[in-house]
């Protein structure tokens, strides 16, 4: 052990933080131009779902995923408040241990009436639900076969595995097909879609798509995220609206978009399926959801088995906005509107966050997004419509952002 | 099927070219990222085309083994053994 450093020397340092100076410096360019940090908003205070106080002024909320309001409402605020006297502020546990209380496995009994499917299993949160489904079901040998614009959930879960991973072009059959048929005979095949992509706001073809993955013997799953309450007659999804929800094998979904609190899910008909419980990582090794946010959530699931009125005003919200701001000239996301997002593509970074500013001093708030979260390298204006949003609200954003892309020179 | 390297090679060389914009001359130390400055996006759509020509799979973990034009030439001539 001669070459081993004496007591005295030490070895240049190197940064770990060094690899993090090109986006410190963009940062940093961005802010000097005086405009307000994008990812630095405060609500001071949250009036309904959407409205809230934000820098002492009353926005309207067009960038939440409250697509049906429920984070007010009385029933669901009523069960959560009577879980945190009957079962206290937390677990302290795993699901596996502890952590299983009545209100885990209520939720998870609301969740197998919602889909009509037999197995349901609570996660904390969406994000975990694909991280530990994807990395668990698909190991050494098989393929995941995926859309490129899939969340970083699922990329996170893929790369969490030890599967072969395979993207193809976004919402394309053909692209999918062939991957499908060139994988070896006999691996194992999971095909990974979604039924709302969350930043276009475009739906895929589920039906074609999943269709063709049975043709090839793979697996399906589906992650519902942004079309959960909202999408199809029962509001099961964009599989359950192109009728094809009895081929999905595993539905991800999550409470933190229109069940409007926080935790994910996977609901299957596998037989097998209850096994995961055990052999899941994100889901035995951390703490289970508090007693009073799965009281809310199923309160909420079961409210939205029968929402349809609520359903119809927000596909009503959507269609107004997307012809008004067609109208009004701006760029979407999708020719027509297929969900509750309505992107508006900005042309580059520098005016988006100039127009998301004008926008919030109009009393609006948008999400902007930017690379690598948006495919394509854009830069997007992220609406998100609510079932509570009023026709007035729609009329009064449509004029918000006719004004603010003036000021922000998007519109001539 | 088997097919020697420099043929291989020659059908890469094609497949790159609507993707070499800068016009870099191709040799098999060029890197993807580095000298040919690919982003994710051209990256798929290359490894796409390099698929369909060979009628292959180069999944993202095998991609990420590949950093220059000759790993990439002797991945495919290996993936197509």
């Amino acid at each position: 052990m001669t070459d081993m450093l004496s007591e005295n020397e030490t070895q240049a340092h190197t940064d770990l933080f060094s690899k993090f100076d090109p986006l410190i410096e963009m940062r940093q360019g961005l802010l000097s131009t005086g405009v307000t940090d994008p990812f630095g908003l405060v609500m001071e205070k949250v009036i309904s779902p959407t409205v809230a106080l934000c820098n002492g002024r009353e926005t309207i909320l067009l960038g939440t995923y409250n697509y049906m309001g429920m984070t007010f409402d009385p029933d669901v605020i009523a069960a959560g408040k009577q879980a945190l006297d009957d079962f206290g502020a937390g677990t302290t546990g795993s699901r596996v241990l502890n952590g299983t209380y009545a209100g885990h496995k209520a939720v998870e009994e609301a969740l197998c009436d919602f889909y009509g499917m037999k197995h349901a299993m609570v996660f904390s949160t969406g994000y975990q639900a694909n991280l530990g489904i994807i990395s668990t079901i698909a190991g050494k040998g098989d393929y995941i076969v995926l859309d490129i614009d899939s969340h970083a959930s699922i990329w996170d879960g893929c790369k969490m595995g030890d599967a072969e991973v395979v993207p193809f072009k976004h919402n394309d059959i053909e692209a999918m097909e062939k991957r499908l048929r060139r994988i070896p005979e006999g691996a194992g095949k999971l095909v990974v879609l979604e039924g709302v992509y969350s930043m276009l706001g475009d739906i895929a073809p589920l039906k074609e798509m999943i269709a063709v993955a049975k043709k090839y013997g793979a697996m399906v799953l589906v992650d519902e995220a942004h079309s959960m309450g909202f999408i199809g007659p029962n509001g099961r999804g964009v599989a359950e609206d192109q009728g094809c929800l009895d081929d999905v094998d595993f539905v991800i979904g999550t409470f933190s978009k229109s069940v409007g609190t926080v935790g994910g899910f996977c609901v299957s008909n596998h037989s097998k399926f209850e096994i995961m419980r055990l052999v899941c990582r994100p889901y035995v090794f951390t703490a289970s959801l508090p007693p009073s946010v799965v009281a809310t959530a199923a309160t909420s699931v079961r409210k939205l088995m029968h929402a349809a009125d609520k359903r119809a005003h927000l596909w009503e919200n959507s269609k107004v906005l997307h012809k008004g701001l067609t109208d009004a000239g701006f760029q979407l996301g999708t020719e027509e509107p297929q969900s509750a997002i309505i992107a508006v593509i900005m042309p580059d970074l520098e005016r988006g966050a100039m127009m998301w500013e004008a926008l919030l001093h109009e009393g609006l708030y948008v999400n902007l997004a930017r690379p690598p979260a948006t495919p394509a390298n854009m830069t997007l204006l992220r609406c998100s419509l609510c079932a509570e949003h009023s026709a007035e609200q729609v009329q009064q954003i449509i004029g918000m952002f006719t004004r603010a892309g003036k000021t922000a020179g998007i519109l001539g | 099927m088997t097919m020697d390297r420099a043929e291989t090679s020659a059908r890469i060389a094609a497949l790159i070219e609507p993707f070499n914009k800068k016009g870099v001359e191709i040799a098999d130390a060029t890197r993807f990222t580095d000298d040919l400055e690919f982003d994710s996006l051209t990256v798929m759509d290359f490894v796409a085309a390099i698929e369909d020509e060979f009628d292959i799979i180069i999944s993202m973990n095998q991609q990420a083994e590949i950093e220059n034009y000759g790993q990439l030439v002797d991945a495919v001539v290996k993936l197509n053994g």
